[in-house]
Formats: structure tokens, C-alpha cells, sequence
């Protein structure tokens, strides 16, 4: 790992200055992505904003039918969260599902949608229930917010400060998991709540997490999971690596709604 | 350079590290603590984990100045002063659950974190998940998990003394 300058701040003004000075300084929330990529050298900051000391940016609360996430919220508390746990019980079991017992004591909900990595589960989750994203400027809907593989809408030096979640009548999520890096191999969460009835996909899309329209409409008229067990994908449309070929994958998607839409009831 | 103080194993230090340096390091290098190990330095294997604030982590994916006032506790601070072992050590001894040894540091940290999070006690599946982010290359986890389930018992006080092996 290259040396950086560390700085530490305790608001999002603070983190949001010290960012706007130096466009080579990164944010680090709880590090489980970056670390690792400054190990290998594929990064290499002048300087390391570490947003920890930001109490603002912690907490989670239900504001009437929406749950209010903080960005700094470590993947543990999301799962173990009374509130989500009542509210959206599909995001804490999901949640319970991220990397393993240490990765989720120190990874965030935030870090992980600034991130938008294809095998993410969080992108998925927000684009079904139909989330939205706000920032130290502005709100984003999840679906203006992901825009492809590690894309998103955020601008240079802009930070994820909180997560919304309108509560949803019923969802469910399901995935298959590759047997060594554990990481998605296919992951779909099923919601049915104020959007209408939203499918989005993880760690299966040639070009990041999707949502399956064509699934959504099949669920709408029939919640079910024979309605969209007849449901093939475009090939085309998928990842395909050592892993699982693109034929696989899309295979994967029809398998893995159906079993989130069981999951959801 | 940057300066962290930290409390590990019950006494407070105050070190000089790179902004870089990786928590593991500080307690290996600086402390002198080598029973946190490394083995993989990827977040994968688990030999390094160790108690921030009672829950466990990977002290080999977190910046030693992120620790800027956390209670550490290492595989070193289980014991008792007198040399008694922690249960989970006990139970680790006489389940026969480590071999080379490598990973057991690891393996006794997240055991620990395990129990504690499950009052309401811990079945064998929820063990092996527990697990997950360590790995073991000697001993194909059968003996690490009847050893946790044991100490679990006596950690929750369900035994006053660890049952033995071969019962
Ligand atoms: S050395 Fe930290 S996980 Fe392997
Ligand atoms: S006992 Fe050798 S690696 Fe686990």
C-alpha cells in the first residue's frame, strides 16, 4: 500500500471540504473494498477521508412508511435492526447474507451503494423496493442513482450520506452464491410495495445490477412463483466468466426469482 | 507520522505508525503481540481477527490510526494472569480442534464474538455460518465446531465445567 495523509473529520461539511480540496483523496467508510484495492496497488490516494468520526451519518429510524438508513449503518446492524427486521425483514436476512461475520462488523450500507459493485447485494435491494439515495446535495431515486458496473450517479468528492426505503407490503430475496469467493452469482429481490411490484438482479448483468421488467409485469398480474418460472433472459444481456457462462447466469436469474418469490410469500 | 493510542489487552498505547500501517502490523510489529496471525492479508482466511468493542474484524483490513481510541483484545488477553484459559481455549485444547495451529487464534476470536452474539445458545448450522470467514487447511472444522458448541455451554453457564470429549 502507497502512504496517504489520514484525516479524520467529524461532520459531512468537514468531509465534503477536505474532499473538494484534493481531487485525489477517497473516502473510506468501513473499508472492506478499499482496503483491499489499496493493498494491490490499484489506488493510490494522496490522502484517506475517514468517515467513522461522522455521528450524522449513523442511526437507523422509521419515518412513518419509510425507513431512513444512515450511510455509515455496518451491514451487522442492518440485519440485526429491530425496526428493519419489522419493517423489511427481507433487507436484514439479506443483509445477514454480505461477505462474512467480519466484513459485515465493519462494512457499510453506504460504502456499499457508493460502490455499486455487480455482485453487491444492497443495489439490487433498493432498486426492487425502490429506494432512494441522498447525498450531501441531493436525492436520488435508485434507479437514476446505479448506473452500471461500479457506476453510479455521484459526482467527484459527493457522499452517500443516507439510504431511504419506502416499506413495502411483502419481498424476498434469494441468491446463489459461488462456492469459494461467495461472492453472487446470481441474487433477486422480489417487492411489492408503494413503486408497484419491482424485480432487480445482482451479480448476474453483463452491465450491473437490473431490474427484470419483464418479470415485474408477470408479478403483477399473478405474485406467484410459477408466473415468472417460464421467464428466460437474453444471454446477451449476462456475465459470463470461469464462474458461470452468460447461459448459466440468465438460467440462474428465472431460478433465483422464483425462490425470492416464494421467500416473500 | 501519525500517532494512535489505543487500549489493547486492558493497557493503553500510544504508537507511531504510518498512516498506512494495517492494525495486525501495529500489534505484531510494534506490540509484539504475534499471536494475531496473518495468513492471507485478503480479508479471507480469518487468522487475523481479533475484538474492536467486542465484536470481531479483520485486523488485517483496517488502518491501525482507524483504532484511535478502541479497546483491542488479542488472543493474548484470553487468559486469565494466572495462565487459566478462557473456555473457548479450553474447549479448543480438549476437542482436539486445531492442528498446525495457524488458524486457531482466528478461529477462537470469531468463536468467542459467535457466542457472545447468541445468548439464546447456537445450533451446529449457525456454528458452521458463523465459521465462514475463517478458514481452517488442517482440520475439516468437525472438531472446531463440537469444541465451540461446548464452550458455548459454559460461556452461557448451561455447565459449570467444559464436558469432556469423549462423553
Ligand atoms: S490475514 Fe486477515 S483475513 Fe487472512
Ligand atoms: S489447524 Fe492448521 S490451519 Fe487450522
Amino acid at each position: 500500500m502507497y502512504d496517504f495523509t489520514y484525516h479524520k473529520p467529524s461532520s459531512v461539511a468537514d468531509a465534503v471540504k477536505l474532499l473538494a480540496a484534493d481531487p485525489d483523496a477517497r473516502p473510506i467508510s468501513g473499508g472492506m473494498t478499499l482496503l483491499p484495492a489499496l493493498k494491490l496497488r490499484l489506488n493510490k490516494p494522496s490522502a484517506v477521508v475517514d468517515l467513522s468520526g461522522i455521528a450524522e451519518l449513523r442511526g437507523i429510524r422509521r419515518e412513518g412508511s419509510t425507513i431512513v438508513i444512515g450511510a455509515m449503518t455496518k451491514h451487522y446492524e442492518v440485519a440485526t435492526s429491530p425496526e428493519i427486521k419489522s419493517a423489511i425483514p427481507a433487507l436484514a436476512a439479506m443483509a445477514a447474507t454480505i461477505g462474512d461475520t467480519q466484513v459485515r462488523n465493519r462494512g457499510t450500507m453506504g460504502g456499499s451503494v457508493a460502490n455499486n459493485d455487480p455482485s453487491a447485494d444492497y443495489p439490487a435491494a433498493l432498486l426492487a423496493l425502490g429506494g432512494t439515495i441522498q447525498t450531501d446535495k441531493r436525492k436520488i431515486s435508485a434507479d437514476d442513482f446505479f448506473q452500471g458496473v461500479f457506476a453510479t450517479a455521484l459526482e467527484m468528492g459527493e457522499l452517500v450520506t443516507a439510504i431511504h426505503i419506502p416499506v413495502p407490503e411483502k419481498a424476498g430475496y434469494a441468491k446463489m452464491r459461488n462456492p469459494a469467493s461467495r461472492y453472487s452469482m446470481a441474487g433477486v429481490f422480489v417487492a411489492k410495495g408503494p413503486h408497484g411490484v419491482r424485480v432487480a438482479a445482482n451479480g448476474a448483468g453483463a452491465n450491473g445490477s437490473f431490474r427484470v421488467k419483464e418479470m415485474e409485469a408477470a408479478l403483477a398480474a399473478n405474485w406467484s412463483p410459477e408466473a415468472v418460472a417460464g421467464i428466460k433472459l437474453d444471454p446477451f444481456l449476462m456475465n459470463g466468466d470461469i464462474h458461470g457462462s452468460a447461459e448459466y447466469r440468465a438460467h440462474l436469474v428465472t431460478v433465483m426469482a422464483k425462490r425470492a418469490v416464494a421467500e416473500a410469500g | 507520522m501519525p500517532q494512535v493510542t489505543l487500549t489493547v489487552n486492558g493497557t493503553k498505547h500510544t504508537v507511531e505508525v504510518e498512516a498506512r500501517t494495517l492494525l495486525v502490523e501495529l500489534l505484531r510489529e510494534k506490540l509484539r503481540l504475534t499471536g494475531t496471525h496473518v495468513g492471507c492479508d485478503t480479508s479471507q482466511c480469518g487468522a487475523c481477527v481479533v475484538h474492536m468493542g467486542g465484536d470481531s474484524i479483520k485486523s488485517c483490513t483496517i488502518l491501525a490510526v482507524q483504532c484511535e481510541g478502541a479497546e483491542v483484545t488479542t488472543i493474548e488477553g484470553l487468559a486469565k494472569p494466572d495462565g487459566t484459559l478462557h473456555p473457548m481455549q479450553e474447549a479448543f485444547r480438549e476437542y482436539h480442534a486445531l492442528q498446525c495451529g495457524f488458524c486457531t487464534p482466528g478461529m477462537v476470536m470469531s468463536a468467542i464474538d459467535l457466542v457472545n452474539k447468541h445468548p439464546q445458545g447456537l445450533t451446529e448450522q449457525e456454528i458452521r455460518e458463523g465459521l465462514e470467514g475463517n478458514i481452517c487447511r488442517c482440520t475439516g472444522y468437525h472438531n472446531i465446531v463440537k469444541a465451540i458448541a461446548a464452550a458455548a455451554d459454559v460461556m452461557h453457564g448451561k455447565r459449570s465445567e467444559l464436558a469432556r470429549a469423549a462423553e
